[in-house]
């Protein structure tokens, strides 16, 4: 009766009671869980999917004509179709690429359709507010192209600084930019960005690490042309990420790993690379993970996405508006001040306490939150910090997690005080 | 909470607070020693004065979590008039600490290798032991100043 976008239907301790972790208890307080940003907590479903596939049909994908074989290549194309689903691919699975990690995506990305697309005179257009791994990979390929690399600014009150946008369109053939950021939770316009590159004449990347798991994802309606993002963050086991392109983009797109599964034919004298996405999967492939990752966008759907945006944007609300009447700005939140175009990943500075001493503490309350600069450095930096402690949210969260939280912080602030 | 009152002594709490020697030394010829912790962002700059063999004078600067200050400071505190043979005893005699096992400072009928009656506010530092990830924090300052030490002429 209940169907996944009715938000009535949505309970978030159903969510939990699927979690195992969560019945952890650590220094004798259950698990409070706030580094879903980092790597999410997985139901009993994606890791079932995954013992069944091991246990009953584990074989190698695209070889043998054996019924398990067969099996197992089911399961891992099944997974190819559930994840085209999951984000709309217009052309289907041929358009999904496996990869290792959103980082590897990134590699792919730069190393193959940048090193054949991009060289010196063309510009990277990323900004201050990215993860390395969309970072990274852009200086590695100037190294080899002399292709610039260029940041948009980020504003006082962490948005993209988009007043000279046009102009920083310059002679860009690329712009790469994060879907929401991993350390201030900003949201960012991707459609809008999506219309001017393409006015602009360039294609559009993003990196869905974050975004994917708590907001619906169209290409289609967002009208990108890359979207690359992995599957723990998202429910899913570790070892399995995504790379889509459309399929006009992917078919010209050069071989990135070389080896077995991503050939046509092999001679003495060269190779001839295979089509679609195998091209790109070059080895036996992260298999069980895939199922993993199947079995959590199968989960994610049952809950619906609309209801997860629901939950975590009210979580949010709720958590920034406690942080400021708590501690009165002696925790300062690093990320837009409310929760419009946000998500829930807050970033906090704590006055005069270091991060890693912040999250010492919180540890001894079982909450589990990450101290650092989060692979984004530039970003760190453009703010004068060199870390800061984040709590994210996931479907599983509660209310009750922002109070632990809060407790635990305000036993920071009492002891470094 | 007895664990974190075992990381966090009322000594580190102070030396994190008002840490001492902080500053720095005209180099040449104090010797100017960077260390850094790439994973947490600590970072210490060290100034060493060394004459006839004694560390005559030290100053610091940089960040850091608690721990790693705290660290900094009380080491400063330590080796600071020693002689350059005596502060690498004390550099080792303190990364000893940083690998008892904790059932050894916990156990009576086991004895610690390190002496801690012998290492005087150091001792403060050997709850650090029991969270693995932080005896880096702690190790920064020594590391570095070991370093400074192995540069001297």
């Amino acid at each position: 009766m209940a169907s996944g976008d009715d938000v009535t239907s949505f309970d978030p301790r159903r969510v939990r009671a699927d979690i195992p972790q969560l019945n952890r208890v650590i220094n004798d307080r259950s698990i409070t869980y706030l580094d879903t940003a980092s790597t999410s907590l997985q139901p009993r479903a994606v890791l079932e999917a995954m013992t069944r596939y091991y246990e009953l049909r584990h074989a190698n994908v695209h070889r043998a004509v054996y019924q398990t074989a067969e099996e197992a290549t089911a399961a891992y194309e099944g997974a190819r179709d559930a994840v085209a689903g999951f984000i709309n691919a217009p052309g289907g699975s041929g358009e999904i690429v496996f990869t290792k990690n959103v980082t590897e995506s990134f590699n792919l990305l730069a190393k193959s359709w940048g090193a054949a697309n991009l060289g010196p005179g063309d510009v990277v257009l990323v900004s201050e507010m990215e993860h390395h791994a969309n970072i990274v990979p852009w200086f590695q390929l100037r190294e080899t192209t002399g292709v610039e690399v260029r940041f948009i600014p980020v504003t006082d009150d962490f948005r993209l600084d988009l007043s000279d946008i046009d102009a920083l369109m310059k002679d860009v053939k690329l712009l790469s930019v994060t879907g929401m950021s991993n350390v201030l939770g900003t949201i960012t316009p991707v459609r809008e960005l999506a219309r001017l590159a393409h006015r602009h004449g360039a294609l559009i990347a993003v990196d869905g690490a974050q975004s994917v798991a708590h907001a619906p994802t169209d290409v289609v309606d967002l009208d990108v042309d890359f979207l690359l993002f992995t599957g723990h963050k998202m429910l899913g086991p570790t070892g399995i990420g995504v790379f889509w392109t459309r399929e006009a983009i992917l078919a010209d797109m050069p071989p990135f790993l070389g080896g077995g599964g991503m050939i046509a034919d092999v001679r003495t004298d060269g190779y001839t690379p295979a089509s679609g996405p195998t091209r790109f999967e070059a080895g036996t492939p992260p298999i069980a993970e895939a199922v993993g990752l199947g079995a959590a966008v199968r989960y994610l759907e049952g809950l619906g996405m609309a209801n997860i945006v629901f939950h975590e944007h009210a979580l949010t609300g709720d958590a920034l508006t406690r942080l400021e009447l708590e501690f009165q700005g002696r925790v300062r939140i690093i990320g837009p001040p409310d929760t419009t175009a946000r998500g829930g990943v807050i970033s906090l500075d704590v006055d005069g306490v270091h991060p890693h001493d912040v999250a010492q503490v919180l540890d001894q309350f079982g909450v589990c939150v990450r101290p650092g600069h989060h692979c984004a450095k530039p970003l760190m930096r453009r703010f004068g910090l060199a870390a800061t402690v984040r709590a994210s949210f996931g479907p599983y969260s509660l209310a009750g997690d922002t109070d632990v939280l809060i407790e635990g912080l305000a036993h920071a602030v009492k002891m470094f005080g | 909470m007895s664990n974190l009152e075992d990381l966090y002594r009322e000594i580190i709490l102070d030396h994190y607070r008002s840490p001492r020697n902080r500053g720095e030394l005209a180099s040449p010829p104090a010797i100017r020693v960077e260390g850094f912790n790439p994973l947490c962002g600590d970072e210490i700059v060290l100034y060493l004065d060394v004459n006839d063999g004694v560390v005559t004078d030290l100053k610091m600067t940089g960040h850091g979590c608690s721990i790693s200050q705290a660290s900094a400071s009380l080491m400063g505190a330590a080796v600071k008039g020693q002689t350059v043979e005596k502060a690498r005893a004390t550099i080792l005699t303190f990364k000893q600490l940083m690998t008892d096992h904790e059932s050894t400072l916990e156990h009576d009928g086991e004895p610690a290798k390190v002496d801690l009656r012998s290492i005087g506010e150091l001792a403060a530092l050997q709850g650090v032991v029991k969270f693995p990830v932080r005896i880096k924090c702690a190790m920064l300052a020594w590391n570095t100043l070991s370093q400074g030490i192995d540069e001297l002429p």
